[in-house]
């Protein structure tokens, strides 16, 4: 008798990179000129989630119209700030630096002794303080570079990193912005190292999350793109602890994927009864 | 029938503004009447733009308004689909399609299946189509469907049956992402089922897919014609606007049905008396008096 065989076992998050990339180009090209502006503003981690998203937009405006920056603290690793160059040098990008220590230092001395995680935040939203500043002089939209690996698990600081105007990445788990970035010609150096948020040295994801990218992928897509349910994700091989764990962290997260909470007073109230998409906005 | 040529105007609607999107049909019409078609047909709410929400009462139309008027003025020497946002004399607001011809409205098609689910709110904002009629034209007996009108196989049946042997499909099919094993998820799905459908039916199927992006929605493009014998004889790019005129022969039409007499093989009464089976079981009715049998 031959084995019996389940839809939802077939994890399978494979991507057609080629015709991703012509998507995603044309999303950051149509949200950027319907928005009315010509150019992208990027923050260059030296990771490879950047590296994608800078690399999208300068299909997508051409490398003169993607302003890249790095943001780099004084506790940032050397090869962040290299790699980062390398990528804005490979695509012809113009590239700006701005030194985010006397920001955050400055916020230390007003706040007082603040702990890691809550430094971390600071220093995410130092940057993205830089970044949208630096839209608004050069009239450019800031891109968002969270993956879906990274807003499911609610792993970014709201208002920080996951601040941005368009966002090509959200719908990639980290897996695929791999193979996206494979087919791009991103740097071996860049897709091959341990994604880390550059938040204290030495931090990486994975270790903050307990768990390895392909595997929390994986469970994920599962999860969520095939609609499993706990027992089918257990039957699918997938560890008890691992999958509850991400599932609470998934529903908990979810303060950090939507508008913050109105409450409705009125006849018509902004997000649950006026509804407009943003691209049509009377 | 007659052999007729159609142009394929795969566009991509601009959210919202009924005047630049009727701007743009009058150009792509007159390319395609330059071209040589018969027949322009643009994709499912090609005169507003999809992801509409609350935009639905802002840019919905009349029939006999302004708008549909200027492109109706346009159909003189060639025949026009378009999508629209029709506004009732009730006010109430329908997902439709215009077939213009000869400078008049020679039919309004109002979507029948609403897609609520997913990512679509469709039954949310619009009011539903009630009917479904094929139509004659100079060209030949025609039919209408939108979108996922199509999903559901009683509507192209009903639509030959009635003698259609063109069915026109506007569509606003949203990308899912693409896969290596079959390219952009939506356009492949809609191939095999274009191609089962034009088969099954042997009618000529012509499905015209938006391009464009809204609010983080890409449409794939991809429209195609698919012949009486379910070969596909054109595809568009995908995700790019794009022009294409298709000719449509009368006599393939003849030999499809001549080989698979499919249309004449069709058992009414049967479907009939099981529909109306399912019918009195479904609401709870009472059986239908003996005479009525």
């Amino acid at each position: 008798m031959s084995a019996v065989s389940r839809s939802s076992s077939r994890i399978d998050l494979r991507i057609d990179a080629a015709c991703t990339a012509e998507i995603l180009a044309r999303f950051v090209r149509t949200e950027v000129l319907r928005a009315g502006r010509a150019r992208a503003v990027v923050g260059l981690s030296g990771g490879i989630d950047s590296a994608v998203a800078a690399t999208l937009a300068a299909r997508a405006l051409g490398p003169d119209q993607v302003v890249c920056l790095r943001l780099p603290h004084r506790t940032s690793a050397a090869a962040a700030l290299t790699d980062a160059a390398d990528v804005a040098r490979l695509l012809g990008t113009p590239l700006e630096t701005v030194d985010i220590t006397p920001i955050v230092d400055g916020f230390v001395q007003v706040s007082g002794e603040v702990g890691r995680v809550r430094l971390g935040n600071a220093m995410a939203r130092a940057r993205m303080l830089c970044l949208f500043d630096r839209s608004a002089a050069l009239d450019a939209l800031v891109l968002g570079t969270s993956n879906k690996s990274e807003l499911l698990l609610g792993y970014g600081t709201l208002h920080g990193d996951l601040a941005s105007a368009i966002n090509p990445l959200g719908d990639l788990y980290k897996t695929q912005v791999r193979q996206l970035a494979e087919h791009l010609g991103v740097p071996e150096a860049i897709r091959h190292k341990a994604p880390s948020a550059d938040l204290w040295p030495g931090q990486t994801d994975e270790e903050d999350l307990g768990v390895r990218y392909d595997e929390v992928d994986r469970l994920l897509w599962l999860l969520v793109d095939a609609r499993a349910s706990r027992d089918a994700a257990l039957a699918a091989g997938f560890a008890p602890d691992l999958v509850d764990g991400v599932r609470q962290r998934v529903a908990s997260m979810q303060f950090k994927r939507v508008p913050p909470i109105v409450a409705k007073v009125s006849s018509r109230t902004l997000g649950r009864d006026f509804r407009y998409p943003r691209d049509g906005a009377p | 029938m007659h052999t007729r040529t159609v142009a394929l105007a795969q566009i991509a609607p601009k959210l919202g503004d009924v005047r630049a999107n009727l701007a743009r049909h009058l150009e792509w019409i007159e390319r395609a009447r330059a071209a040589g078609a018969d027949l322009a047909v643009f994709p499912e709410l090609s005169l507003t733009g999809y992801d509409l929400q609350d935009l639905v009462p802002e840019v919905a139309i009349p029939v006999d308004g302004e708008v549909l008027g200027r492109l109706t003025a346009a159909s003189r020497g060639i025949d026009i689909v378009a999508g629209f946002v029709e506004e009732d004399p009730g006010h109430k607001f329908y997902n439709a399609a215009a077939y213009l011809a000869g400078g008049t409205v020679a039919h309004v098609h109002r979507k029948l299946h609403l897609p609520t689910y997913g990512l679509f709110q469709e039954g949310r904002e619009f009011s539903v189509g009630e009917t479904l009629r094929a139509f004659p034209t100079a060209h030949g007996s025609t039919g209408l469907l939108l979108c996922e009108d199509l999903w559901h196989s009683p509507t192209t049946w009903l639509l030959a049956q009635q003698g259609a042997d063109l069915v026109v499909v506007a569509a606003n099919a949203p990308s899912r992402g693409a896969h290596p094993d079959h390219g952009p998820t939506s356009a492949s799905v809609w191939r095999d089922l274009l191609k089962v459908t034009a088969r099954f039916h042997t009618v000529y199927l012509v499905c015209v897919n938006r391009v464009g992006c809204e609010d983080g929605l890409s449409f794939d493009g991809g429209s195609t014609v698919v012949d009486p014998t379910g070969v596909i004889v054109a595809e568009l790019p995908l995700l790019d606007e794009a022009l294409e005129c298709v000719e449509l022969p009368a006599d393939l039409l003849r030999t499809a049905r001549t080989a698979s007499p499919l249309l004449r093989d069709a058992r009414i009464e049967l479907v009939h008396r099981e529909v109306a089976r399912l019918r009195r079981i479904r609401f709870d009715l009472p059986d239908e008096p003996e005479a009525e049998r």
